[in-house]
Formats: C-alpha cells, structure tokens, sequence
C-alpha cells in the first residue's frame, strides 16, 4: 500500500472525485496552476483543465457566493478558502446563503459544497494564520464540519463529504499536513460523516480531541502511561453533528473526561461536551469534566504562540489531576 | 448600441417621452402590437396587485411587503426579453418579474404571510428565491452563469439590485467575477432613487451608477427605466451580447420607488412633494397608455372592467393565501439538510413530546 502525507491523501480523494463526476469543480486561490499554497490541489489542473480546477479572482466572499450560484446551476463545487482567517470576508455567504438556499427553497436547491480550509496553529505564521474557528461553525444551523486528524481519515471523509448532498466545512489541520505518514489505499474508500472514532480504549479517563490536537494527546498518554493512568482518546472527526453516543458511552466506563482544543475555551468544542457528559452521564462522573483549550485571546504571533499552543505536558497535566480529583 | 450611449458622459437611453410620443425611433423594440398591450395589462395586474397587497399589511394580514408600483418597467422589460430557460436572480421588489417567470400572487402573499413555501415559486423555471441581504444575490449569478458556460447551455441570467446594493462589496465583487469568466449575466440596477430613506448622492459619487461598468471591462448603460420601450430594447440588446458568448452587461434603470420601501417605512421623512410630482411624470403606465392610445393599438376603454377582473382573481389569491394550512413544527425541520443528523431529529422529538404535554394538561 502505498504511504501518504495528509496533503497528498486529500489530493488523491479531490482526484478519485474530479474523475468520477464532472460537475466537481474545484476553486480558489492559487489553486491551479500552484496547486494550492499547500500543494493540495497540485496537478489537479494539468490532469481535468482550467475549467475544473481554477485560480479564482482574490475575494473569498465571491468564492463562496458564486459556488452557491454553482450548486443552483448543478455543479458541485469544492473551494478553498486559503487559511481559517479568511474566512471571514466569506461569513455573510456563507450564513445568510449556502446555510439557507436549501432550507429557504424548501429542498428545490440542494448545496452540495465542500468548503476547504486549513485552520490551526504552531506554523510560525503572520497574522490570520492560525485560527481554530470550529466551534462558531458547529453553531451556524444548516452546516456540517469536518476535521480529519490523520491521512487514511482525510481521504474517507472528503470523498463522503463530497459526496454528500449537505454543505460541509471541511477544516483541514495544516499543521500535521505532512507531519503524518501513514499507509492509504490508492482505491476509493469513504468514512460516514458525523461518526466518532476511538483510537485508544481505556478505563481511568476519557480524552475527546480532534485533528491537530490528537498527535498532542497521543505524547501526553505516553506521560499518563507511565504515571499509571489508563486513556480512552476520542477522535472526534465531526465538530457538526457530534457523536455523542460514543463520548457518552466512554464517559459511562470511565467516569471523567478532558477535552482537548486548540480554539479559546469559552464557548468552545469543551463546553458543548461537557453539557453532553452532563446530560447524558452525569452520574457516571467522578470528577467535574475539564477542558484543556487555547485562551480567550487573539493566537499571537510566532514569538508568543508557544504561550498559546498547547503542549502535551499541559495536557497530561489536566489529565493527572482530573484522574487524582 | 451599447456604444452609441456613454454612461460617463451621463447619456441616458430613452425611446418615448413622458407622453407615450417615440422619440429615438431608431431604437424601437421589435415588438408587436399585441406584445405590447398585453404588455401594459401584465404591468397594470401588477400595480393592482401591489396596491392590494400594501392594503391587506395595512388590515394586518401580512406581516411586511415591498411595494413596487412606479418601477412596473424594469420587471416587465426583462419579461419581455428571456426565453423560459433563462435564469432569474430577483433581490426582493421584482413583482412583475416573479409573476412573468411563473410564480403566483398566492406565493407572493404566503412569502410576506411568513411560509418559506411562497419563495421557492416552484412552477417557475431556473429562479432563485427572494435575496433579502442586500447586494449578495449578484454573486449567486455570477456562479450560475459560469455553471453556464460550463455546461454550455446558452442561457442568460438576469439578476437585479438596487441602488444602495451598488455600495455593497458583493456587487463590485460579482461583476469582476462574472466579467474575469465572461459569464452570460445581465445585472440590472433598478436605480430607484432610495436605499429606505437614503438618498442615492449620499451612495456614491460616481456620474451614475451605469458608468460603474468601465471599472470591470464590461459595457454598460445607462436607461429610462420607466419608459418600458427603452428598457426592452437595452435588454434585448444586452441578453444578445451575453448570450453570444461576450459577457455581463449592467443596465441602470432609473426610476422610483412611488410606494415605502416596506409597509413600515414612512417616505414623507425623506421625500418631497416636489420630487414625488416630478417622478409621477415619468411614470411607465401612463407613458405606455398614451403610447397605446396615440398608435391606436387599443383605447383601453375595457380598462375599469379590467381592473375589476384583477381584483376578484388577486383576492381570490389572497384567499387561498389566508387559509393556507398553518405551519408544521417540521417543516422548520426538514429541510435543514438532505441529510438530517440524528441530533436535529431528536430536538424535534424532544419538542413534539412537549407539545403532546402540553396538549395533555389543557
């Protein structure tokens, strides 16, 4: 089987989808004749043409407009917003039109878009870099949000997520893009949407974490490992809908959770699974759920991320004390 | 003849004058008699059904509505220029325009009733629904018209804004778009003086907005849009420029909002008499009456029985509107996704099993 990065596993689900349907048309900045100021998109125009894979003029609120004029019309866009920072220009789109076309016309207009963003920190980068927006996006009715963390997980849930007739943010952990080798097949395979995955069983503690933050968490149980302490590790993989059977199912053996996220606490991804702990394993719990989550502050630049970032040693060191509570 | 006016030298396109006489007969639509007084009824149902339509929010039976009356033009000029396969893109003051592509009075009403039901306009073909944020619907053209020449289809997509929609960075950013794709889009700006209550030199300083064109490499005019003749042959004019493969043209049709911007606008706080009597000059029905009258096409004497007739079949409407089934709890449900997740299904369940609770204790 052939090994790939979490760049190239994306790609060869963008190719896998781009063959199978021509109405997948692919847009954004730089990613066509670049292929993507991450490579994700390389090759992809020289292999279906300028028509399918296409530099797009520089304004992300018409990225977004026009691929919802494009689903109307019976195509099925897959753009790339740049980074999560950019977002932002493409948030009346996104909220007041491809959330709603479906609703609003009663089901006549489907929106079958993909929206590519890479999101997340720790790449020393400027300003607007390094956002993990994933919970305001779990909270806009009308959308589905998608994090891989590893390469074989990339490539199942894009070609589902393309597949799917719903609107799907899928935030892509630029961080681990080539971080992470793993073995994938080159055939077609696809992971359902909104599913869960434990990645470690165990009994003392439960961790839920998604994608760049799964590799952190792995360090820390090697620290927990050798403190004694026995993790069951979440992966998420959808921010929206989240599967609370599995984390309530894992909280009930285990009796306490952390969560892991790279986004600022309040609000967050934490919050929401711990009302769900709360509502549905409360008396399991034998210890108040805690959430290891970035600050409530904008991410600084590279000199002071590392404030921000967090470590596998702050990690494992919520994880200790929950256990001792 | 897209050359032959210059929206920076503020020439504006006009075909008759304030008395229905022909004044640029080199320009005259290709238009048949009874094109055309079929033309003024359709403009006159909707005036009929827009003054019905304020009068029954005033009665509180609907809770806003948009009045159209004074721009009946532009709505019927795109009318009498797409072919059925056509692509309307409408923001929310196209009465004319949403009835011409198939949709009903019925819908209209059930939309400003509150049913999401009267804005899918299901018979007619490749529109899109009422565009309530301003300025965003241009970019929905934009992709549709590349979704067009993608699959080389040969339709033309008419997408309307207002004038305060021409400040919105959607619009600078959908005619770039359409134009850097050369996508077949038509955008009309119906220049109606007012964004609610602000004026349009308080909008840009730009001559007009037509002139806006020349920033995107695209041609662009400048029309009388009450002078349903004018508009008609800019229209034509323009969907054979995009229909034959050249790209967007933006038309400015200048007229006026005669009504509020919403039933729960107050025009006197902004408007004068003055300003209100001069418009009225210019208005399109009177203009294409006399036109009517004076070439002997009809004396419209039929028109009080008409009117009557319009009446009874829009109230008929209106009825059907009112007692349209009340709203079920899922249809605010089931159309949030193809794919309802489990979760969405459960708050569902979750609130019916309150209702029956609730339905238990009276």
């Amino acid at each position: 089987m052939k090994v790939m990065n979490m760049v190239q596993a994306i790609n060869n689900a963008l190719d896998i989808k781009m063959a199978e349907d021509r109405n997948i048309v692919i847009y954004g900045e730089d990613v066509g004749v670049e292929g993507g100021v991450f490579r994700v998109t390389e090759n992809l125009q020289q292999k279906y043409g300028a028509e399918r894979c296409f530099d797009s003029p520089l304004a992300e609120s018409a990225i977004m407009g026009t691929a919802v004029g494009m689903c109307a019309a019976g195509l099925r866009p897959v753009i790339e917003i740049q980074f999560c920072g950019f977002m932002y220009p493409a948030m009346n789109q996104l909220i007041t039109h491809a959330t709603r076309l479906h609703n609003r016309t009663r089901g006549r207009y489907k929106v079958p878009m993909v929206i590519r963003l890479p999101y997340g920190g720790g790449i020393n980068a400027l300003e607007l870099h390094s956002e993990s927006m994933e919970a305001f996006y779990g909270h806009i009715p009308g959308l589905k949000v998608v994090i891989p963390s590893t390469p074989y997980d990339a490539k199942g849930l894009l070609v589902s997520a393309i597949e799917s007739d719903d609107l799907i943010l899928f935030m892509e952990p630029k961080r681990i893009y080539r971080a992470i080798k793993q073995e994938v097949p080159e055939e077609k395979y696809s992971i359902p949407l909104g599913k869960a995955k434990v990645l470690n069983e165990g009994t003392d503690i439960t961790v839920v974490a998604f994608g760049t933050m799964i590799r952190e968490v792995q360090k820390a149980m090697v620290m927990a490992k050798q403190a004694g302490i026995s993790v069951e590790l979440i992966d998420l993989r959808s921010i929206y809908p989240i599967d609370k059977d599995t984390i309530t199912k894992s909280v009930k053996k285990t009796g306490r959770i952390v969560t892991v996220a790279e986004a600022p606490t309040s609000y967050g991804i934490g919050a929401e699974i711990a009302a769900i702990v709360n509502e549905n394993a409360f008396l399991s719990l034998e210890a108040p759920p805690k959430r290891v989550q970035g600050f409530d502050t904008i991410v600084p630049l590279p000199k002071g991320e590392h404030h921000y970032m967090i470590s596998p040693e702050k990690i494992f060191y919520e994880l200790e004390r929950t256990v001792k509570y | 003849m897209l050359k032959d006016f210059n929206p920076a030298k503020n020439q504006i396109f006009r075909v008759i004058d304030n008395f229905g006489e022909v004044i640029n007969k080199n320009y005259f639509p290709d238009l048949n008699p009874d094109t055309i007084l079929k033309a003024y009824k359709d403009m006159l149902f909707a005036r009929i059904a827009d003054f019905m339509a304020v009068s029954f929010q005033r009665q509180g039976r609907m809770f806003t509505f948009p009045p159209n009356y004074g721009q009946e033009a532009v709505s019927q000029s795109m009318a009498l220029t797409w072919n059925e396969d056509d692509w309307f893109v409408p923001a929310f003051r196209e009465l004319g325009a949403w009835l011409a592509k198939g949709a009903s009075m019925k819908e209209v009403f059930l939309y400003f009733m509150g049913y999401e039901d009267g804005t899918v306009f299901k018979n007619a073909k490749n529109i899109m629904p009422i565009s309530v944020p301003i300025g965003s619907q241009l970019l929905h053209a934009a992709g549709i018209g590349y979704g067009i020449n993608y699959n080389k289809t040969k339709q033309v997509v008419y997408a309307v804004v207002g004038d305060g929609g021409t400040s919105t960075g959607d619009f600078h950013e959908a005619l770039n778009f359409a134009a850097v794709w050369n996508a077949p889009v038509i955008f009309v700006i119906q220049n109606n003086q007012f964004a609610i209550s602000v004026p349009l030199k308080k909008q840009t300083k730009s001559v007009n907005l037509a002139v806006k064109s020349m920033a995107y490499g695209i041609p662009g005019i400048l029309v009388d849009g009450n002078d349903i003749f004018a508009m008609t042959k800019a229209m034509t004019v323009a969907t054979d420029h995009a229909r034959n493969g050249k790209g967007p043209v933006l038309i400015e049709a200048l007229t006026y909002r005669k009504g509020a911007h919403t039933t729960s606008d107050d025009p006197t706080k902004y408007r004068t008499k003055e300003e209100e009597d001069y418009w009225d000059q210019t208005d399109p029905l009177k203009r294409l009456k006399l036109y009517i009258q004076k070439n002997n096409i009809s004396d419209l004497s039929d028109e009080v029985q008409l009117i009557e007739e319009y009446k009874k079949e829009i109230d008929r409407q209106f009825t059907e509107a009112e007692n349209y089934p009340s709203y079920p709890l899922e249809d605010a449900f089931k159309y949030m996704y193809v794919d309802m997740p489990d979760d969405l299904k459960q708050q569902m369940n979750e609130h019916e099993k309150f209702l029956s609770w609730r339905e238990a204790r009276k």
